[in-house]
C-alpha cells in the first residue's frame, strides 16, 4: 500500500532539487494548516476550574477560531477512533472467543446515545487533569469519538474477515507475518469501506457537537470554545443571525476538510479497490495532482513511505519446527469453561439489574420508560416510512440522471452532518406562532438529519441499476407503475434497506434532541425517551439516566434484530 | 535415493466435518513422493481432492491423519522452500508488479536493495522488465500470471505448487506461458529443484509431466500413475503425445470398480453441468463425423470445449443413459439417437423419465410430492438428507443440479422465494 508515489525514480537528497512552482502554491498552505494545528493545540491546555465560566462570545469574528477548535477536536477524535477500530478489527479477527463478546457489544455501544457515555466519561477526565482545561477538552473528544468509532470498527472487522481466500492463502505461502498482513493485505482490502466510513462518522461528529461541546455535568455548564457550544449560547440568547453564522461556518468548515482532506485521500485510496467493476467513479482531488507534482513534497513523501516500508520488516515469521501448540484453546473441555464464564457474567447482571432497578428506580419508572420507548418508536417507525415515500422516488429519479447524482450525494452528505439543534428557531416560531401541538409536529426534526441517508443511498443503488436492464425495459414497453414495481423497485431495494437501517438507528439517537426544544426561555417538548433521558440529563438524576439510556439500547436492538435484519437478509437474497 | 525426495507423502488422509456433525473423506491413503528433478502432474476431476493434497503439501491445511515431509522435516505450516502459483493469480491490486514481485523476499526480511536487483531480474527472465511499476489491472491475464509466477519463483524455491495456473487464462495464452516455464525449467536458469501441477486439462498435463498422477473421487485416492519418457519440447500433434492423451482419456473416464452401479445412492454427486450442453454434445455426437461414436480428445477438439466442461457433461449423460464412456469413446445409445430426434416437448419427457428412473434423488423427490396432498415440500428435509453425505454447500450445489434437472424434465418445480418444492402444476390433484 505504500507506493502513493513511486519511491524509487527520483534522486534521494532534499537539498539537490530546487522547487517548482507546484512547490510555490503549496508550501503556503501547508505552513497555515500546521501553524493553525499548533495554535489550535496550545489553546487546549489552559488552566481551568470546575465552577468557572467559560465565556463563549456571539460575535462572528470569533467563528474561525472555533472552528480550527471543533475540527481539531473532530480530527483528535477521530485519529482516536482509527486507533480503536485498528484494534478491535485486528483482535475480533483473529480470536474466536474475543469475537464472540467484541461484537454484540458494538451492537450495544452503537444503540447507546453519545449522552449516556458523556454522563460517565465526563467526571474521570476532569479527575485526570485536575485544574486544566485539557480534562473537559478530553471529554468532549471521548464524546465525539463515541459518535464515530463503532461503525469504523466494525466496517474494518468485516473487510478484515471477508479478504479474499485467495490472497489469504498467497499471504501464508510467502509467509507474511502477522504485522505485514495488516498493512499489506488486510488493511489495503478494507480501506474504501473505512474511508467512507470514517466520511460518515465526521458527519456523525457533526450532528452532536452541541451536545458534545456545552458539556453540562453536576448541574454545571461547561462550554468548550466551539462551533458546538457557539450553536448553544445562540440559541439561549434567541440570536437568530448568530445561528445563520454558525450555519456558515460550519459549512466552510465541512467544506475545507473535505478538499483539504478527503478528497485527495478518496483520490488517492482509489487503487485499494479491489474489483474494477466498482463504476467508472474515480474520484478525483486538485490539492492531490499539485503534491503528486510539487517536486519538495514528493521527495517528502518518498522518505515517508520508505520510512514505512522499512517499518514493515519489524517483524519477520520465524521458521517454526515444532507444531503450533493450540492445543489448550482447542481441547473441548475449555469451551465448556468459556460457556460457563459467559453465562455466570450473565447471571450476575441479570441479578445486578433486577437489584438496580428494585431500589433505585422502582417498577413503576421502568413502565413508564417502556411506554414512552413505544411513543418513540411508533415516532421513528412513521417518520422513516413518510420519509421514504418522499425521498425513494426523488432518489430514483435522481440516481437515473447521473449528471445529477454526484452533486446531490455531495449536498445530502453536508445535511447529514447538519446538527437539528439548528432549527430550533424555525421550529419554534412555527410551533408558537401556529400554536401546533408539539407531540406531532417536533416529531420531524427526528429524521431531519438522517432522512438523507436514504436519498444518498437510494441515489447509489438506482445509479448502480444496469443501463441495459434499463434498455430492456424500455424495449419491452414497460411503463408508469410497472416499470417501478418490476424494475427500480426491486433494484434499489437492499441499497434502500442499508439507507433506512442508518436512518433509523440515528433517528433514536436523535431523538433526544429533537423531543426537547429549546429557543431561550421556551421550551417545547413531546412525550417520548429522548426528551426523558435529556430531562433527566438536565436534572442530572443518574440512576433515570441509566434507565432511560437502557431502555433506547433495548428497542434499538429488538427493532434491529427483528425487523431491520430479517429486512437486510431478504434484501441480500434478492440480489 | 531418499536424499533427493523433496516431498514425501505417507498415508495422508483429509476429512471435513458435514454441516450435522458427519465426517467426509476427501482423501484416504495418500502415499505420494516428489523426487529431485522431475514435474509431476496431478490429474483429477473436481472433488477428487487434488487442490487439498497440494494445499497440504504448501502447508496451508494440516492433514489428518499420515505425514508430509519436505525435505526430511514434517510441513505443518508453509515453508521458505515451497512457492505456490494460484488458479486466480492472487495478485494484490494495490501494490505494483515490483511490489508483489518482492512480496516474498519482504516477507523473509531481505534488505530493500536486494530485494530490488532479485525482482529486476526475476522480471526480466520471466518477460516483464519495464512493467515493474505497473499495476495489476492494468495488465491482462497472462501477464498477471506472470506475476504471479515471478512472485513464486523470485524467493528461489525448491519446489514450485501450480494449482491450474493456466486455467482461467485463454487456450493460446496458457500455452505459451507453459512453454516458457518448461523452458526456463530445461535450460536450468531456476534455482527450482520440482514442480507439481494440479491440473484437470489432460493435455497440459501431457505436455508437460514426466510423471502423471490420477486421483479418483470420493475419497480421493491414487488411481493410476503413468511415466511419460518423452524429451520436451514436445508437440501435440506428435504420434506419442496423441496415443497418450487418448490413454489418459480413457484412463479418466474409466469407473473405479467400487461404483459399478453408479447413481445408486442418494447422495451421488451429480456433475455440475449445462443442460444446453449436454444436448449439445449429444447432438453433435449423433452428427457426423462421428455418427454415434467419437473418441474423447476429437469430440473435445470438434466441441472446443475444455475438458473441465466436458467431463461432467459426459458423466450427466452417461448416468441419464443417452451416451456412454467406454475406453477413451464416447457411444451414443438407443435412446440418446431417440433423443437427438425427438422435438422439445418429448425431449423435456425423455428427460424427465430418465432422471427418475437413474437419479435416486429425483425419485426421491417426486415419491415424497406425490404422497403430499398438497403436492409442495420444502427444500430443507432433502437437504438435511443430503447433508448425510456431503459437505453443506456441496449438498446445496447437488440439490441445486436435482432441482434444475427436474424443472426440465418437468418431474417437480422449485419456488426460489419460498425455496420450496412441488410437483408441476398441471398435474397437481
Amino acid at each position: 500500500m505504500f507506493g502513493v508515489f513511486d519511491t524509487r525514480r527520483a534522486g534521494r537528497t532534499l537539498l539537490n532539487i530546487s522547487p517548482n512552482r507546484w512547490d510555490w502554491a503549496l508550501l503556503p498552505l501547508l505552513l497555515a494548516v500546521l501553524v493553525a494545528i499548533a495554535f489550535g493545540a496550545t489553546q487546549m491546555s489552559r488552566p481551568f476550574v470546575i465552577g468557572q465560566a467559560t465565556t463563549i462570545t456571539l460575535d462572528p469574528a470569533y467563528l474561525p477560531y472555533y472552528l480550527l477548535r471543533t475540527i481539531l477536536r473532530m480530527f483528535t477524535a477521530l485519529a482516536f477512533a482509527l486507533l480503536f477500530s485498528f484494534a478491535f478489527a485486528a483482535i475480533a479477527a483473529k480470536y474466536r472467543t474475543a469475537e464472540k463478546i467484541m461484537i454484540p457489544s458494538l451492537d450495544i455501544l452503537q444503540s447507546v446515545p453519545i449522552l449516556g457515555f458523556q454522563a460517565i466519561a465526563i467526571a474521570p477526565f476532569i479527575a485526570l487533569f485536575p485544574g486544566n482545561l485539557l480534562g473537559v477538552e478530553c471529554a468532549a473528544i471521548f464524546a465525539i469519538f463515541t459518535s464515530q468509532a463503532w461503525n469504523m470498527a466494525f466496517s474494518l472487522y468485516q473487510s478484515i474477515r471477508t479478504v479474499p481466500p485467495e490472497l489469504n492463502e498467497a499471504s501464508q505461502v510467502f509467509r507474511l507475518s502477522a504485522w505485514q498482513r495488516f498493512w499489506r493485505l488486510e488493511l489495503p482490502y478494507a480501506m474504501p469501506g473505512l474511508l467512507w466510513n470514517m466520511m460518515m462518522s465526521m458527519s456523525g461528529g457533526w450532528f452532536f457537537l452541541v451536545a458534545a461541546e456545552a458539556v453540562s455535568v453536576a448541574g454545571q455548564d461547561i462550554k468548550l470554545p466551539g462551533i458546538g457550544a457557539y450553536i448553544a449560547v445562540a440559541i439561549e440568547a434567541e440570536n437568530g443571525t448568530a445561528i445563520a453564522w454558525a450555519i456558515a461556518a460550519m459549512l466552510a468548515g465541512i467544506l475545507l476538510y473535505d478538499q483539504l482532506f478527503f478528497r485527495p485521500l478518496l483520490a488517492w485510496a482509489d487503487k485499494f479497490r479491489f474489483e474494477e467493476s466498482q463504476g467508472d467513479t474515480a474520484q478525483g482531488s486538485w490539492l492531490l495532482d499539485w503534491g503528486r507534482r510539487s517536486r519538495l513534497i514528493r521527495m517528502m513523501s518518498e522518505r515517508f513511505w520508505a520510512t514505512m516500508q522499512r517499518a514493515l520488516s519489524w517483524q519477520v515469521k520465524k521458521e517454526k519446527v515444532a507444531p503450533a501448540s493450540g492445543t489448550f484453546l482447542a481441547h473441548p473441555g475449555w469451551k465448556h469453561v468459556q460457556n460457563g464464564i459467559l453465562i455466570a457474567a450473565f447471571l450476575i447482571a441479570v441479578y445486578q439489574l433486577v437489584v438496580f432497578v428494585h431500589d433505585d428506580v422502582g417498577w413503576e419508572e421502568v413502565l413508564h420508560v417502556g411506554m414512552l420507548g413505544g411513543i418513540t418508536l411508533a415516532r421513528v417507525m412513521l417518520l422513516i416510512g413518510l420519509a421514504s415515500l418522499i425521498w425513494v422516488p426523488i432518489a430514483v429519479w435522481i440516481g437515473l440522471r447521473p449528471q445529477y447524482a454526484q452533486r446531490v450525494q455531495a449536498v445530502a452528505q453536508f445535511l447529514a452532518a447538519f446538527p437539528v439543534n439548528l432549527m430550533f428557531p424555525l421550529v419554534v416560531y412555527l410551533l408558537v406562532t401556529f400554536r401546533l401541538t408539539p407531540n406531532i409536529w417536533l416529531s420531524p426534526l427526528m429524521v431531519f438529519g438522517t432522512q438523507w441517508y436514504i436519498l444518498f443511498n437510494v441515489v447509489a443503488g438506482a445509479s448502480a441499476i444496469p443501463n441495459e436492464l434499463r434498455l430492456a425495459a424500455d424495449n419491452l414497453g414497460l411503463n408508469g407503475w410497472l416499470k417501478w414495481k418490476r424494475i427500480y423497485l426491486p433494484a434499489i431495494f437492499p441499497s434502500y434497506i442499508t439507507g433506512a437501517i442508518t436512518a433509523s438507528g440515528g433517528s433514536w439517537n436523535a431523538s433526544i434532541v429533537a423531543e426537547y426544544v429549546t429557543w431561550g426561555n421556551t421550551t417545547l417538548m413531546a412525550d417520548g425517551l429522548g426528551s426523558y433521558i435529556k430531562q433527566m440529563t438536565d436534572a442530572g438524576d443518574f440512576h433515570r439516566i441509566a434507565l432511560g439510556i437502557g431502555v433506547m439500547c433495548i428497542f434499538v436492538m429488538l427493532l434491529n434484530r427483528f425487523f431491520w435484519r430479517r429486512l437486510y437478509l431478504l434484501a441480500e437474497n434478492r440480489s | 535415493m531418499s536424499q533427493n525426495v523433496l516431498i514425501n507423502l505417507d498415508g495422508v488422509a483429509k476429512t471435513f466435518q458435514t454441516a450435522d456433525g458427519a465426517q467426509r473423506t476427501v482423501l484416504e491413503d495418500v502415499n505420494f513422493k516428489l523426487a529431485e528433478g522431475e514435474i509431476v502432474a496431478l490429474l483429477g476431476k473436481s472433488g477428487s481432492g487434488k487442490s487439498t493434497l497440494l494445499r497440504i503439501m504448501a502447508g496451508l491445511i494440516p492433514a489428518d491423519r499420515g505425514k508430509a515431509v519436505y525435505r526430511g522435516s514434517e510441513i505443518f505450516e508453509p515453508v521458505t522452500g515451497i512457492a505456490m502459483v494460484f488458479q486466480s493469480f492472487a495478485l494484490f491490486p494495490w501494490l505494483t508488479v515490483q511490489q508483489n514481485v518482492e512480496l516474498g523476499l519482504e516477507a523473509q526480511g531481505i534488505a530493500p536493495e536486494e530485494r530490488e536487483k532479485r525482482a529486476d531480474a526475476m522480471l526480466e527472465l520471466i518477460g516483464l522488465s519495464g512493467f515493474g511499476g505497473a499495476l495489476p489491472r492494468e495488465l491482462s491475464g497472462g501477464m498477471r500470471q506472470r506475476v504471479g509466477i515471478a512472485r513464486a519463483l523470485v524467493t528461489g524455491p525448491d519446489v514450485l505448487l501450480m494449482d491450474e495456473a493456466f486455467s482461467a487464462l485463454d487456450v493460446l495464452t496458457g500455452e505459451t506461458l507453459r512453454d516458457d516455464i518448461l523452458e526456463l525449467w530445461d535450460s536450468g536458469r531456476i534455482p527450482t529443484r520440482g514442480i507439481l501441477v494440479v491440473s484437470h486439462n489432460i493435455e497440459e498435463a501431457v505436455m508437460m509431466a514426466d510423471r502423471i498422477i490420477i486421483m479418483s473421487s470420493n475419497p480421493g485416492r491414487i488411481r493410476s500413475e503413468i511415466r511419460v519418457n518423452l524429451p520436451r519440447p514436445r508437440t501435440v500433434e506428435s504420434y506419442d503425445v496423441r496415443r497418450l492423451i487418448d490413454e489418459v482419456y480413457g484412463l479418466m473416464t474409466m469407473r473405479p470398480a467400487t461404483a459399478a452401479a453408479p447413481a445408486a445412492n442418494l447422495g451421488y454427486r451429480l456433475p455440475e453441468t449445462d443442460i444446453s450442453l449436454m444436448e449439445g454434445v449429444l447432438e453433435s455426437l449423433a452428427d457426423a463425423p462421428f455418427n454415434g461414436r467419437a473418441d474423447l480428445p476429437k469430440l473435445s477438439e470438434e466441441t472446443e470445449l475444455p475438458d473441465e466442461k466436458l467431463f461432467p457433461a459426459f458423466e450427466a449423460l452417461g448416468l441419464l443413459g443417452l451416451a456412454h464412456v467406454e475406453k477413451g469413446d464416447l457411444t451414443l445409445t438407443p435412446l440418446g439417437r431417440r433423443y437427438v430426434q425427438a422435438e422439445q416437448p418429448e425431449r423435456q419427457e425423455l428427460f424427465g423419465q430418465q432422471l427418475i428412473a437413474h437419479v435416486p434423488l429425483a425419485a426421491q423427490i417426486r415419491k415424497r410430492l406425490e404422497q403430499e396432498t398438497t403436492g409442495s415440500l420444502p427444500e430443507d428435509p432433502f437437504l438435511d438428507l443430503l447433508e448425510e453425505h456431503l459437505k453443506d454447500d456441496e449438498a446445496k450445489r447437488v440439490l441445486g443440479v436435482a432441482v434444475e434437472w427436474g424443472r426440465y424434465g418437468e418431474v417437480y418445480e422449485y419456488d426460489y422465494h419460498t425455496g420450496r418444492l412441488m410437483l408441476p402444476a398441471d398435474e397437481e390433484a
